[in-house]
């Protein structure tokens, strides 16, 4: 299977030059790819650029036929990649055409238009194959990709095509940020929404046609799509997002090509998109933020304290306690005995759970647009959340000797 | 009728047709529930279950890869329900993932497993080749009633003709749940209606006609034949009978002007080749659509 020693050449870029080269062109197309990717996702226009994608084919093919007649070998990369990219525009156009100019919602523009101009594409590259004209087996790997046939400079322009998209987003960060959370707040400084979107567009019609002959026109928008959604799981802010995308994008390229080349039959596209599913998974799992074992972790210890604090109010108010659950956890916590008895340090910390409510009931009462935070936070101790002098100005409220009239026996009364 | 007709074009131009209209009809619920691209999603992942259903199985017989590809199918819009509530990812972005995930470990797995030494490769996949279903033996004089030549037919047409009778049975059986499902579905749900196993079951039929229709004519035209039919009808009217009407005729005449201009179109033009005829199927449904959306009489909608 796995050939150990040429994967680790090819990680430390020791595996010839060309393999190196691609590497490195992948590593920068999935930076670009994450970077450009995560402002898509947050403008919420991801599969757009499945429509761009598609769009590209009949231009692979115009420009194959039109460098041919012209006597070329018709397999000349710019070449190719300017029909791609003129024809992937066209194919946007069609796509904000119908959404804008016609009652079609955007998901059917976007079905539309990738399935006419992919079939339209189609159609060319029949037309390419019957003519017979030598060296066409370059465009068939623009459907899945390949790296394994590439040409020196090939892998060059890529590459140096992949730096220059890298670039330029890290250039217009700001202005595309602004625009994909507050359109207006953008537009009042001075920002023009209309530009900045067309900006979008060209960076992602850009990924989109860098990586066509790497990744191919299929799952190229794998690219653009999954690093970011895989970002979002470990952060809530824009910066490390746009980061963290660029940096699952970048991993995704380098081990997906380095397996490529260390495995037969092992193409570098399909690899890279699997290498990156992988790392979404594994952020949907795990990830801090927003992953689902940690939220699971979360939703238990919140529904512990929950039990604990209202099985200690209870022992308080000399109430039997029936929940299992609450049961359990003041048993594990030794506040109840095994017959349900509180022990001394229950009772204890029934009295402190009382004072700690009580004193909350104070604070909210002063501050009642905490409400939504407190809820949570009144769970926790409360010398955690609040400083000692608002603690104490809250005790304020209960100074006096207690009376064994009106209130319990604590000093503080549960309301 | 020249008999080389009815063996070598009408077969193939009747495939084309009925996959398209089986189709169009679920297109336009899909339009109209805003899921077109559950369409796209789903022909995609065809792929892999086709592999891994030979992979399993270790033939290439039919039975294996219909319920492969279909539960790869049911598989995916699975996985994106779920990666759209786990993770709260809007709907694109969780298709997106999904789809691509998926279509790249079907790629993976086709070239690492003995498919690729068999007469199957990704391009047929995508492209179908809907020109090499012919019907030989109906190329003979009164093949049309004699068993034996009748026997020799694609099966791929049997399959289309069932897969469209289901359509077809769903709509009559299922109409009104599945209307009022569609357009209101609050309203459904307070009627009492499943609008959770409707969508499910308009979900799977779609696969179902997917995987019977790519088996033919390959993915592309597959989500073409979903779509465009069914986006070009929407904007020539706003009731939804003579909408389906429109999207069948749609789908017809894509079938029969591609599948024509494909083979004999591209003879009159003087070129001494044909071009694939699912692409040019593709390529006309998409014209159809363009000249609906420049003079379709509904294509504002309520906005005009």
């Amino acid at each position: 299977m796995i050939d150990v020693p040429a994967f680790v050449n090819a990680l430390t870029f020791n595996a010839g030059y060309n393999t190196a080269i691609v590497a490195m062109g992948a590593i920068l197309l999935g930076w670009a790819g994450g970077t450009v990717g995560t402002f898509l996702l947050l403008r919420q226009r991801s599969l757009v650029s499945d429509a761009l994608s598609h769009a590209t084919l009949p231009g692979v093919g115009l420009a194959f036929l039109v460098m041919a007649w012209f006597g070329g070998t018709g397999r000349f990369l710019p070449g190719l990649l300017l029909g791609a990219a003129i024809s992937a525009m066209t194919g946007l156009a069609c796509v904000e055409w119908l959404t804008r100019r016609t009652r079609l919602n955007a998901d059917a523009a976007i079905g539309a238009v990738l399935s006419a101009f992919f079939g339209f594409g189609v159609v060319l590259l029949t037309v390419i194959q019957s003519l017979g004209i030598g060296q066409q087996a370059g465009i068939g790997s623009f459907l899945l990709g390949s790296t394994s046939g590439m040409l020196r400079n090939e892998a060059v322009t890529l590459a140096v095509l992949a730096l220059i998209v890298a670039l330029l987003v890290f250039y217009f960060r700001r202005p595309l940020t602004l625009v994909c959370f507050d359109e207006i707040f953008a537009r009042t400084s001075g920002i023009d929404i209309r530009r900045a979107d067309l900006l979008l567009m060209f960076l992602v019609m850009a990924v989109t046609v860098t990586g066509l002959r790497v990744v191919g026109l299929i799952l190229v928008v794998a690219l653009l799509i999954i690093p970011p959604v895989a970002a979002r799981f470990w952060t809530d802010k824009t910066t490390t997002m746009i980061f963290a995308s660029g940096l699952i994008g970048a991993v995704s390229g380098f081990a997906g090509t380095a397996l490529s080349a260390s495995v037969p039959n092992l193409p570098a596209g399909p690899v890279i998109v699997l290498v990156a599913a992988l790392l979404f998974v594994i952020s949907l799992l795990f990830a801090p933020a927003r992953g689902i074992f940690y939220g699971l972790y979360r939703a238990r210890a919140f529904s512990r304290k929950v039990h604990r604090r209202q099985g200690l109010l209870a022992i308080l108010r000399g109430e039997a306690i029936y929940d299992s659950d609450t049961i359990k956890v003041l048993k594990a916590d030794h506040y109840i005995r095994a017959d349900g008895t509180p022990t001394r340090t229950g009772l204890a910390a029934a009295d402190n759970a009382a004072r700690e409510e009580a004193l909350w009931t104070v604070y909210l009462h002063d501050n009642p647009d905490a409400a939504y935070r407190a809820a949570r936070m009144r769970l926790d101790p409360i010398a955690e959340r609040l400083t000692s002098d608002e603690i104490a100005e809250l005790e304020k409220h209960f100074a006096g000797p207690p009376s064994v009239s009106g209130k319990a026996g604590t000093g503080f009364a549960i309301r | 009728m020249d008999e080389l007709y009815v063996g070598l074009v009408l077969v193939p131009t009747l495939i084309g047709a009925l996959a398209a209209v089986a189709c169009a009809l679920l297109g336009n619920f899909l339009i109209l529930r805003k899921q077109s691209l559950m369409g796209d999603a789903v022909s995609h992942v065809v792929l892999p279950g086709i592999v891994v259903a030979f992979i399993v199985s270790g033939s290439m017989s039919v039975g294996p890869m219909l319920i492969g590809a279909a539960a790869a199918a049911l598989i995916s819009a699975l996985l994106i329900e779920l990666v759209r509530n786990l993770g709260k990812v809007e709907p694109g972005a969780a298709m997106g993932v999904v789809f691509t995930s998926l279509f790249a470990l079907g790629v993976v797995l086709l070239e690492q497993s003995e498919t690729r030494n068999i007469h199957f490769d990704v391009q047929h996949a995508l492209y179908g080749n809907l020109e090499s279903l012919v019907w030989l033996a109906g190329t003979q004089a009164g093949a049309l009633f004699d068993p034996e030549a009748l026997a020799d037919l694609p099966p791929q047409l049997g399959r289309l003709v069932f897969s469209l009778l289901a359509v077809c049975l769903f709509l009559l059986f299922f109409w009104r749940q599945l209307v009022v499902s569609t357009f209101d579905p609050v309203f459904a749900q307070a009627l009492g209606v499943p609008v959770r196993f409707i969508g499910a079951a308009l979900i799977s039929l779609v696969a179902i006609v997917a995987v019977t229709a790519f088996e033919a004519v390959g993915a592309i035209i597959t989500i073409a034949m979903l779509i465009c039919p069914a986006a070009a009808a929407r904007l020539m009217t706003n009731r939804l009978i003579p909408q389906l009407a429109w999207s069948v005729l749609f789908a017809l005449v894509s079938a029969v002007a591609g599948f024509w201009a494909a083979g004999s179109g591209m003879a009159l033009l003087g070129s001494g080749f044909s071009v694939s005829a699912a692409g040019m199927i593709a390529a006309v449904s998409g014209i159809i659509l363009a000249i609906c959306a420049i003079a379709a009489p509904q294509r504002m909608g309520a906005r005009s």
